[in-house]
């Protein structure tokens, strides 16, 4: 990142602008880059999710507005921006509007947080993943405010659930990161990624040492997204929308574009620390010079709508599950695995086996 | 802790509409569960009083939107009981044929909407297609893809072909009902969600005129295919499952397709050999039925449905009296809900396969 700061300081200096403004318009040029990146990237998710689910249910997809249905997003994007913003009877007005401004800074800041290439890290600190794991259970707080705000029974069940479901998952996932910290030796996302890098490629990354990790993980973030099966909280046949029943217009599509950005986010995560990262699996990148930043950043968003796809699968596949099973599997199952998983690693790592 | 009250509908996605069901929650368990129906009345029987039997006819099909032939051939039979009229067995092979056909159709509609209850979606449009493929023929013989309106008294409205089109079904449903068992059947979260839930025992059914496949389901065996006269020479097995479960009320209606398509595949081996079809129609426009009570009952998709006509020899009946099956099954949510959890609710509302305007009529 420092230099990047150079680069940009230098190119001011040449059309003779102060230093004072490099220094405060630095900081702002990531923000605006990552809100367009994400706005585009999650216009492109629901796209591509919408398709897979008609594909998955032998029908065509969005395939009206623009080419092959790809404006079709944009579309309804738009729809959502003009039409009319209710607030319901009853409702606590300041929070029901706190709720979705809320819900879309921990979506920037874990993107700011995911190294895109070893050396673009918006935000890049010693201990980048807790700052993530921790910012990551933030929307939970808007969840539970715009169910609470709402005035209606479904949305306080729905927010209720969904704190319900967000405690119990996220243990399992701070033990499966443990487990990767003690692999890597880091709690930097970048140091984590290129932890991984071997001659071997694929061979190297921490989904073979840590498979059961992956799994945990995987399965957690599901429940934390809050998408099928473990998709309660929003529950349509149950509880028509859950939280975000009663919103409408701008206000429920910043929470629908908060829930793919988080999807997008984690799922980021996910391959930075089982998958290498930016990392080329063949073990050797195959452009050089300033081309190997852009094929880095294109193989994490590979790997990362590999996973994406993945989960859309599972969606189109099973049923919900049932709210008492859901907790009883994380508490019973997931948490138990997860430690005996950190055991293993430190295991491993004290044996010395692992010098990847 | 405090009860919740909650109005689950009449504005709810998995009431289908039409049903409200006040629910008193402790947490998001089921205190009390007291249903509220008659949002889809249409006064079907006052309207009889006022119509002559023809016009009345078309009407009866709109009683259970996803079974109208039943209710037609409901109808149809009641009338020519009472003016002693005899089908030809070429027409009895056309209704039985269009009948079961209706059934699968209807309980493929169950299977998929079921399953969205469950929160799963891609069931839905598998069930779907298949379905699309028994209304697609329906049209074609028919003019309608649901409110037929093709039994008339004393036989059928015009005589049937393109066979080869129910072959093709019925070899589609071959393949890919197994596809079904593959895909739900067995899944682990499914298992999960029906298994041991909603439990209906055999005495809490029969004290609750359960019929149909939901007393099947827990070990009874009332079909009443069996003693009817439409389905004479017919060889089928009703399904029988002692589970009382969601799962087995799922498994038997999976079972009873397989069921339902063999006797259709008798009907239409029949149909093949046979020649066309002659029959001729009394004038309808001028039915007058005998003074007296009449009674006839048919085993729909839903469970036993009948009808009884009272008739003082006018032009319309003095009272028209219909049981639906599914009005039992609402009111058993009474019983069969309290002490479950929301969750589970839904899903064992949707096992009993109720239909709204056929309990509202």
């Amino acid at each position: 990142m420092n230099y990047l700061y150079f680069l940009y300081i230098e190119f001011l200096a040449k059309y003779n602008i102060p230093q004072l403004f490099g220094d405060i318009t630095f900081f702002v040029i990531p923000c605006v880059i990552i809100f367009v990146a994400l706005l585009l990237v999650i216009l492109a998710l629901v796209l591509f999710e919408r398709k897979l689910l008609g594909w998955f249910t032998q029908r065509k997809g969005p395939n009206r507005v623009g080419f092959w249905g790809l404006l079709q997003t944009v579309a309804d994007a738009f729809k959502l921006l003009c039409k009319e913003n209710v607030t319901p009877t009853g409702a606590d007005r300041f929070l029901f509007n706190l709720a979705p401004i809320l819900i879309f800074i921990p979506v920037m800041i874990c993107l700011g947080l995911i190294p895109f290439s070893s050396e673009f890290t918006f935000m890049n600190f010693q201990t980048n993943l807790l700052i993530y794991i921790v910012i990551a259970t933030m929307p939970v707080l808007s969840i539970l405010l715009a169910g609470w705000a709402s005035n209606n029974k479904y949305s306080l069940i729905g927010a209720m659930r969904n704190v319900a479901q967000i405690l119990a998952y996220e243990l399992p996932i701070a033990f499966t990161v443990l487990s990767v910290i003690v692999l890597a030796s880091s709690m930097n996302l970048t140091q984590i990624t290129l932890a991984q890098s071997s001659k071997l490629g694929v061979l190297g990354w921490f989904c073979i040492p840590c498979f059961i990790g992956l799994v945990i993980m995987f399965i957690s973030t599901i429940a934390e997204l809050n998408r099928c099966p473990f998709d309660l909280p929003e529950a349509e046949s149950e509880l028509i929308c859950g939280y975000n029943t009663e919103y409408s217009g701008m206000r429920f599509a910043l929470f629908y574009l908060s829930e793919y950005g988080m999807l997008f986010a984690n799922s980021l995560l996910i391959s930075v620390l089982f998958f290498g990262g930016f990392l080329s699996p063949f073990g050797k990148y195959l452009t050089s010079g300033v081309l190997i930043y852009f094929e880095q950043a294109f193989w994490l968003f590979l790997k990362s709508f590999l996973i994406i796809f993945i989960m859309i699968w599972i969606r189109a596949t099973l049923p919900r599950m049932a709210s008492f099973d859901l907790l009883k599997f994380s508490w019973v199952v997931l948490l138990p695995v997860s430690i005996l998983n950190l055991f293993l690693m430190v295991i491993l790592k004290y044996i010395g086996g692992l010098h990847v | 802790m405090t009860k919740l009250k909650l109005n689950l509908g009449p504005q709810h996605p998995s009431t289908h509409g039409v049903l409200r069901l006040i629910l008193e929650l402790e947490g998001e368990k089921i205190l009390s569960c007291e249903p509220d129906v008659g949002y889809l009345h249409r006064g079907m029987e006052k309207m009889a009083e006022r119509l002559s039997y023809v016009q009345y006819l078309p009407l009866v099909d709109r009683i259970d939107y996803l079974a109208g032939f039943f209710y037609s051939e409901l109808m149809c039979r009641t009338v020519e009981k009472a003016l002693n009229l005899e089908i030809s067995d070429k027409v009895r092979a056309i209704r039985v044929m269009m009948l079961e056909l209706n059934r699968i159709a209807s309980h493929l509609l169950w299977i998929g909407a079921f399953l969205m209850d469950l929160g799963a979606t891609s069931p839905f449009f598998y069930a779907f297609r298949e379905r699309e493929m028994i209304l697609k023929y329906f049209e074609k013989v028919t003019g309608q893809r649901m409110m037929n309106n093709y039994f008339v008294f004393g036989g059928v409205r015009r005589d049937i072909f393109d066979l080869e089109d129910v072959e093709n079904i019925l070899a589609t449903l071959e393949k890919k009902v197994p596809d079904y068992e593959k895909l739900i059947t067995e899944n682990p979260i499914f298992l999960q969600r029906t298994r041991g839930k909603g439990i209906l025992l055999k005495e809490v059914a029969l004290n609750s005129s359960i019929t149909g496949v939901n007393l099947r389901a827990s070990g009874f065996d009332l079909d009443f295919r069996k003693r009817d006269k439409l389905y004479c020479g017919f060889y089928f097995e009703p399904v029988v499952l002692e589970g009382t479960d969601a799962w087995s009320r799922y498994k038997a209606r999976v079972l009873e397709i397989i069921e339902s398509s063999n006797i259709v595949r008798q009907a239409l081996e029949y149909l093949k050999k046979e020649g066309e079809l002659n029959q001729s129609l009394i004038n309808p426009l001028n039915i007058k039925l005998p003074e007296g009570e009449y009674y006839s009952e048919i085993e729909a998709p839903r469970g036993l449905a009948s009808l009884y006509i009272k008739s003082t020899n006018e032009k319309t009946p003095y009272r028209l009296k219909w049981r639906t099956p599914s009005f039992y099954a609402v009111n058993l949510l009474r019983k069969i809900l309290v002490g479950e959890y929301l969750n589970d609710a839904i899903a064992i509302a949707g096992s009993l396969d109720i239909i709204l305007p056929e309990v509202d009529k």
